[in-house]
Parts: C-alpha cells; structure tokens; sequence
C-alpha cells in the first residue's frame, strides 16, 4: 500500500526548520553579527523598519539576519514582533522642519534657502563593480575613518527651512487641510473606501517599496497624468515627543531617521477658480528615496475625483502595495488545496459530462 | 520575553470580540476589523486564527484541522502557535472539541450548541467575482443589490448547463445578505442552515469577520429548475473505512498508480476505523 | 402616469442667483456668478398613459439629464417626480432611498440609452442582459427567464438564436433592440428613451422607431423622447417641449410646435431642421 495520510506534520516541520539554518550555516564563515548588518547594511534595515511599521534598527537587523536577507520576510518578521507589543503612546505631531539633514535637494530650484545638500548618495557615481571591496579589512576601516573624519568640520546647523514653504508663502499651493483632528490608525482599524488620507499615508508608509515604485512609475510613464517636481527631498533625523501623560507637555523621547519627498504636481483649480499647485507628500522610516517619492506621487495621484488609471484608484494602491499582505497570500498557494481542487474537479467533470475514468 | 495568553494582547482581543458581537447581530454581514499582524503570514489563517485567539479559554478543548485533517503541516503550525501560547489541551476528536478551527471544510459529525467552528477565509466577499471594487460591494450589500451575482449564475447555467461553482458557494444569508461560506465544498454548505453551533469566518489579510449564528437560514443560491447539487462520489467509498457518505479526496496510489478514494475528515475516519469499521472490498491491502 | 415639477438639475457649488442669470435669455446655462451649470432648471411636465411625450434641444440644452434624473442615474438637485404605480403617485421618486430607486428603475421603468453600452453589460450575453431585470424582479427559474427573453427578443426583432451572444458582436442597430427588449423585459408602464437612433443609419433607424411606435401602441406605454432630431420627434411623440440652456421654452402638440412655433428659438430650430 503506497498511500501515507498526511499525518507527519510535525516532524516535517521540525526538519524543515533544521534544514534552513543548515542551509544558512553550511559554508562555515564568520557567524554575521546583527551590528554588522545594521552598520553595513543599513539601507536593508531600513527598507525593513518602513515595511514592517516599527523603528528598531537592532532589531530590524537580526530579522534581516533570520531571514537570510529576505527583506519582506524580515519585514514580515518585525510587523509580526510589533503586534505582540501593546501601544502605550502616540508622538504629537512632528515638523520636519525641525529635522536634522543628511541630505537634502530640491529639483524644482537651483539654489533654495540653506543651500543643496548632496548628502550620502550613490546618484552622481559609476554602478561599476568595485573588486576592492572583496579585499576590504579591518585596517581600510580604520584608516578611512581616521582620515575622514580628521577633515570633517561639523556644521553649525543641521536644520533647514522647507523649500515648499515658499511656494505657501507665495498662495501658490492648494490648501491641503490641516492635519485630521482625531487620527485613523490603520493598525487598530480597517481600512474603507473613500479612505482619510491619513490612513492611505500610514498605509503607502508601511507599504513595499517595489510596489509602491510600480504603481507610480505607470503613473508617470503615461498611465495617469503626474507631472511631477521634486520640491525637496529630505533625509534626517526627525526628533519625536509624546505628551507626558502627568505633566501634560512634551517631552522629548527620541530620534528617528526618515526620508520626506515633497512633490509639486501641475495645477488645479481651488475654490477661487485660481491656479495653484497641488501637493504630494511622501514620509518614511529610515533612507529610502525611491519609497518616499513613489509615495509623493501617489498621494497626488489618489486623489483624483475620479480614477482613471491604476495609480489614481485608492483601492488599487492600498490594497495592493502592502508586501506582507501580498507575499502571505501569493504564498498560501502552496498550501494544499485537495479538497477544494476535488470539488472543481467534480463541477469540471460534471459540466463537461465526462466520465470519471477508470478507478 | 513572554508573549501574552493566546499571543495578541488584550485589548486586541476585546476589540476582536466586539467586532464577533456584531457580526452575530447581522448574520451575514462582514464587519471590519483591526486585523493584527501575526507570526503567521498572511493568507495562511489569521483571520481564523485572530477570532480563536480572542474567543480561546483556559478550560477550552482545540481542534485545528486544514482542509479536513489535523496533521496537515498548517494545522500543526497554527495548533503549535496557539498551544505554546495558551497552553490549552487539544483534540482530534471532534465530538471533544468546544473550539474549532478549520480551513475549507466542516467536520463530518453534526456539531452542537456548545460548540464554536471558526473558518478560515482568503476572500470575504462574494461578489467579488462580479464586482472588484470594495467600495461598490458594500454598496451592493447595503442595497440588496444582487442582480449581477444573479446573472453570473444564470450566465454559467446557459454556458455549462449547471452552475460550475465547485467550492465558495455563494449563500443567502438569513433572508437578507450573500455571503462567502470560505472555501468549503458544497458538500459542506447545506450544514451551515439552521445549525445548533455558532459559525464565526475570519478574513485577516482583508479584515472582515462575519457570522451565521445557531438556527439560521442559510440558502445556496440557486433556481427553482436548477437546484444546488452537492457533490457525488458515485457511490465510491473510502478505501480505509468503507464510508460512502463522507466527503472523499480522490488521489493516485503512489505504487500502483490506481486512483483511491478517502475521507477528508480524517478524525472521522480514524474514528469509525476505531470502532472496528473498515472497507470490505479494501481490507485485503492493509 | 408621470408628473415632474420643478425638476433642477445643477452642477457645482450653486448660488442664489443661478436661475436667474441662466437660461436662454442669458445665452448660457452657466452661472456668471458662481460658474455652477444649471443643466435643468426648474422642469415642470406630465406624460400620461399611452402618451408620447418629446423632449427636443440642441446638446447641452439639458434633455438628457433631465430623463437621467428621472432614471436616476444622476441625482436631481431639487424638484418632484411621481410616478403614478408608484404609492399611487403620492410619494417623490426623486427623494426616497437608494432601495426604492432600485424597485422603481426595476419594476416601474425602462431605459434606452443613445450608447448601448451604457444600457448593456457587454460582458454578459444578451439573454443575461435581460435576465437581470427579470432577476432583479424576482424571477428564480432559468427557463422561464429564457422563454420570456426569446419572447422579447422576437418582439423585437433579434433573432433569439443570438441569445446567448455578447452583444458587443452585434450591429448598432441589434444592440439597440436588445437595450429595448431589456428596458421592456418587466413590462414597465414608463419608458425613457434618450437618442436612441443617433449613429443609426438612416433605413436601420426607421425600423427602429417603427419598433417602438407599434410597442407602444401595443403596450399602452407612458413614453418620454429625448431627441435633437425632429424628424424622429415628429414621428413619434403626440406633444413636445423644446428645451434651451436648461429651460423649457415651448410645450404644446408636436404638430402645433413644428407648423406654427411661438418662440424664436423653437422657430430657428424648425427652421433649420426642416
């Protein structure tokens, strides 16, 4: 008798787990430390902080390690660590006018208050392959450090004025309204359509970051209408307060990276029947421009009255861009579906009138 | 670090709870709600498992099964997570079980009132297939607008002769909305109407719960010279217990290639091979 | 059978002096002061059992959004529409829930648009078209809803073997008759008819309003047509009202309208057409 019940779940699966980490382990190197990865690789960490909706960069790093550098599982992992977790405060509101910059440029105009900061950044270099990081030791570290940071004269300010408060100043930007009184919290209440806008924010925020891409870059090779200017890209630490529930002020609790893009897209009509420009604002944890200027341009595009393209469907883009959501379910089908399948075997047999074959 | 009784934290639970209340109160209707991420991706039962974890007690008895068996390797990682987490005992039996959970099938044995059944399910909403807009479906619902699901129907009847739905069967619900049964086979649907238990249908990646509460009606949709059919196995039996009224799985015997058949309900085979009851015309092969 | 008072129809924010400042007198039915468009303004007209009743204007003279408020298809910004079957025509049709509306579109009136797929779901096959009206009404028997929809579909004039195909493979002038063998489908005692032979040819639409005129005669149908065509009005409805930036600026006996028009711009339009 060759049939075997499915019955040896348990065992499978404990082999199964001892297998990855054989899988993991099987070369022999150097075990990676966790501050290894959110040193050296910290635009993965980050990319893994935004995702998951938690900003904790040790902890984003030892996923990352879990995971063997599968960036959505590790974000899955961290999203998955952060619901076990209750939630004691929200931040007042923070300006980012109060960040302090590592970068930040604008496109729209050459020179803007502060000057261009060009920051850490691989746009202006060649994606040439360099070998001599194959041979990068402990000594290169050391030396380049030494002579770095010997030449390096920290600024007197690290914080800026806003290059759109310009444009605002000027009357030349649709009002967007004020920040909502009472906040939807996407992760203690579904989601319906029309959605706040704080809620299509906070869900683009957590989004993933090659999805969002997608949507907007359809968006701005033709399918939709963006014409978008980046008035500013900004990437900072943003300081954070809570209101102290006994003292009843702000206090000061920490400091999170973030990367804010502001969009300047073609005009709309506003009450007045004036030209102005409209907004799109893209905010998210740690240094990921591309997530931050997707997001700018989907804020805009979401709000088109109505949607003509992928890009400007709410539904569209907040249903479909969340990389937990989409890479649980796209997996589910390896899940066994005898019964289901037995059942539509039946319907097709049945529809078609054909015998079933010999048994 | 220790994780809470059942994982979530409480206040969680109690949110989920309310949410169960009101779905109760609706039958049928899909209430939405905070769906919290779990250790448990997406798509794999954290809808079923979000409504255990807020429903389950110390003193309660758990059955996990995944399409109709409790070894399958997803019911054993969901049945791990929620015992390492309450410490609960749990049952194969089903006759044993107070809370149950399950993926694309109902157990074989008729439950009872003091019994809860909490279905697993990817796509809450029915019309889908008719309608890809969430907006709009609730808006069809809202109105009782059904006449595309209706037509849907109707339109597979002329192309195929029957309705080629073979599992998510669309129901009416208490009279008044169409509701997603989960992916259970039709063989399943007709235990849903007027049934002693409590049925409760998570949906976490899409955040809806709903409900179809003991003694309600729950009608497939269908026409009066079209009737809903459940499946037919032909009269073939299950070549471990010999039953003939069971849902069965066809599947290829991996050393001789002949097609066999065999209860989906596995504890409801074991059971009646237990108690001494065995296919007759098999029983030389085992 | 059909009593409409006060219809208006305005697009935008609106202000108190929107029906003053519009209209044909203004040349516009755009508001000077606050830009809204004042697409109907004020309609008042009755439509009795077995009548015809014409809605004639050049486009953007408010016509067809004036039977699509009716339809409800757009919401109307004020005004009453009663529909006799309906609570005995006691009761607004323009102001009761979206439920209602259902039931009244459903049961009470059917509706040819100009484009056929506005009236058609060109993914469903044409028996299915008219299927979900008869769904819609509470039918549950698949044959029966066949037997009625070949029966319509004869009446007018589709070959019922074609029953089960998409109408999008059909001519202009077929899907107009399966839109009418679908508006009738519930033998609705009201039928609205906007443009429905524009982009027809000219032989395809004759046969078309002779359809329609031996439908009605047969069914005792309350008819609205809207049309920018006189010749289609002239052939099919007893009276007409001539519509102009979104007023009504003559109603009378269509015969009367076209041989003897009393306003300027009824008879520039006469003029021009005939």
């Amino acid at each position: 008798m060759g049939y075997v019940a499915v019955k040896g779940g348990a065992g499978a699966i404990a082999a199964a787990e001892e297998l990855v980490k054989y899988f993991r382990l099987k070369g022999r190197s150097e075990p990676l430390a966790a501050q290894q990865i959110q040193d050296q690789l910290r635009l993965a960490v980050d990319k893994v902080m935004g995702e998951a909706g938690l900003y904790a960069p040790f902890l984003a790093a030892l996923a990352v390690k879990q995971a063997e550098g599968d960036l959505i599982e590790a974000s899955f992992i961290l999203r998955a660590f952060c619901s076990s977790q209750p939630r004691r405060y929200y931040t007042a509101p923070a300006g980012t006018g109060e960040m302090e910059i590592i970068r930040r440029i604008s496109a729209a105009f050459k020179d803007i208050p502060g000057g261009q900061v060009l920051g850490p950044t691989r746009d202006y270099t060649q994606r040439l392959l360099d070998f001599s990081l194959a041979e990068e030791s402990r000594e290169h570290v050391e030396d380049f450090l030494e002579k770095f940071l010997k030449d390096v004269k920290p600024a007197a300010d690290f914080t800026f004025p806003k290059v759109i408060d310009l444009l605002r100043a000027e009357g030349l930007l649709d009002d967007e309204g004020g920040p909502a009184e009472e906040l939807f919290d996407i992760t203690r209440e579904a989601v319906s359509f029309p959605a706040p806008r704080s809620a299509r924010l906070q869900a683009m925020a957590r989004a993933e970051t090659g999805g969002l891409m997608a949507l907007a870059y359809s968006s701005m090779r033709g399918y939709g209408s963006a014409h978008p200017h980046l008035g500013e890209l900004r990437v900072g630490y943003l300081p954070l307060k809570i209101i102290h529930p006994e003292l009843k002020e702000e206090v000061f609790v920490g400091r999170v990276l973030v990367t804010e893009a502001e969009l300047i897209t073609r005009f709309a009509a506003g009450e007045d029947e004036q030209p102005r420009f409209t907004l799109g604002y893209g905010l998210c944890f740690g240094h990921n421009e591309l997530k931050a200027i997707s997001m700018a341009l989907l804020d805009r595009t979401m709000r088109a009255p109505v949607p003509g393209s992928p890009a400007e469907d709410q539904e569209f883009v907040i249903y479909h861009t969340d990389g937990i959501e989409a890479s649980g379910f796209s997996a589910h089908w390896k899940l066994p579906h005898y019964v289901d399948f037995q059942a539509d075997l039946q319907r097709l047999r049945s529809a078609g009138s054909r015998p079933e074959g010999e048994d | 670090m220790a994780y809470n009784f059942a994982f979530i934290d409480e206040n969680a639970k109690r949110e989920i709870r309310r949410k169960i209340l009101k779905a109760v109160a609706i039958p049928g209707y899909q209430a939405p709600f905070g769906s919290r991420e779990l250790p448990i991706a997406r798509g794999w039962g954290t809808g079923g498992l979000q409504i255990t974890m807020s429903l389950i007690g110390p003193d309660d008895v758990l059955k996990v099964i995944d399409q109709g068996c409790d070894g399958s390797v997803n019911a054993v990682n969901l049945r791990n997570l929620l015992q390492k987490t309450t410490g609960v005992r749990t049952a194969y039996e089903t006759r044993q079980a107070t809370l149950i959970q399950s993926r694309h099938r109902i157990p074989e044995e008729t439950l009872t009132a003091d019994q809860i059944m909490v279905l697993q399910v990817p796509w809450p909403e029915a019309l889908r297939s008719v309608e890809p807009s969430e907006a709009r479906t609730r808006e069809m619902h809202a109105e009782k607008d059904y006449s595309r699901m209706w037509v849907y129907l109707y339109e597979d009847i002329v192309r195929w002769g029957e309705v080629t739905i073979g599992f998510r069967y669309p129901v009416m619900v208490n009279g008044r909305h169409i509701m997603d049964p989960s992916p259970i086979p039709r063989w399943d649907v007709p235990r849903l109407h007027m049934a002693e238990n409590l049925y409760l249908f998570g949906a976490g990646r899409e955040k809806r719960i709903y409900a179809v509460p003991p003694f309600t009606q729950v009608a497939p949709l269908e026409f009066a010279d079209h009737p809903f059919k459940t499946e037919d196995f032909g009269g073939r039996d299950c070549f471990l217990c010999g039953s003939t009224d069971t849902y069965l799985n066809e599947m290829f015997d991996s050393a001789t290639g002949r097609k066999i058949y065999a209860c989906s309900d596995t504890a409801f085979c074991d059971r009646r091979r237990a108690e001494g009851r065995m296919a007759e015309k098999h029983a030389y092969s085992q | 059978m059909l009593t409409v008072n006060n219809l208006a129809k305005i697009y935008g924010s609106s202000c108190s002096h929107c029906l003053e400042l519009t209209g044909p007198a203004h040349k516009s039915n755009v508001c000077p002061r606050c830009g809204s468009v004042v697409a109907c303004a004020n309609i008042s007209f009755q439509v009795d059992k077995g009548e015809i009743f014409g809605l004639v204007g050049e486009s953007g003279s408010g016509k067809s959004t004036l039977v699509r408020c009716l339809y409800f298809d757009e919401e109307a910004t004020g005004g009453e529409a009663r529909l006799a079957p309906y609570q005995d025509g006691r009761v607004n049709m323009l102001a009761v829930s979206a439920q209602q509306k259902r039931f009244i579109r459903n049961h009470l009136m059917g509706m040819v648009y100009q484009y056929p797929h506005l009236g058609l779901k060109m993914y469903f096959s044409c028996g299915g078209n008219i299927a979900e009206k008869l769904l819609d009404a509470g039918f549950r028997h698949v044959g029966r809803m066949r037997e009625r929809a070949a029966e319509l579909l004869q009446r007018t004039e589709v070959p019922p073997g074609r029953m089960d195909d998409l109408p999008a493979t059909f001519s202009g002038g077929m899907q107009q008759r399966v839109q009418i063998a679908k508006a009738l489908a519930n033998s609705p005692p009201l039928l609205l008819l906007d443009e429905v032979t524009t982009g027809l040819d000219v032989s395809v639409q004759a046969r078309v309003l002779d359809l329609i005129r031996s439908l009605q005669q047969e069914m005792q149908l309350a008819v609205v047509v809207v049309s920018h065509d006189l010749g289609v009005i002239r052939l099919l409805s007893g009276r007409t009202a001539v519509m102009k930036n979104g007023q009504m600026v003559e109603v009378g006996l269509t015969d009367q309208i076209l041989e003897d028009p009393q306003q300027p711009y009824t008879q520039l339009l006469v003029s021009s057409q005939l």
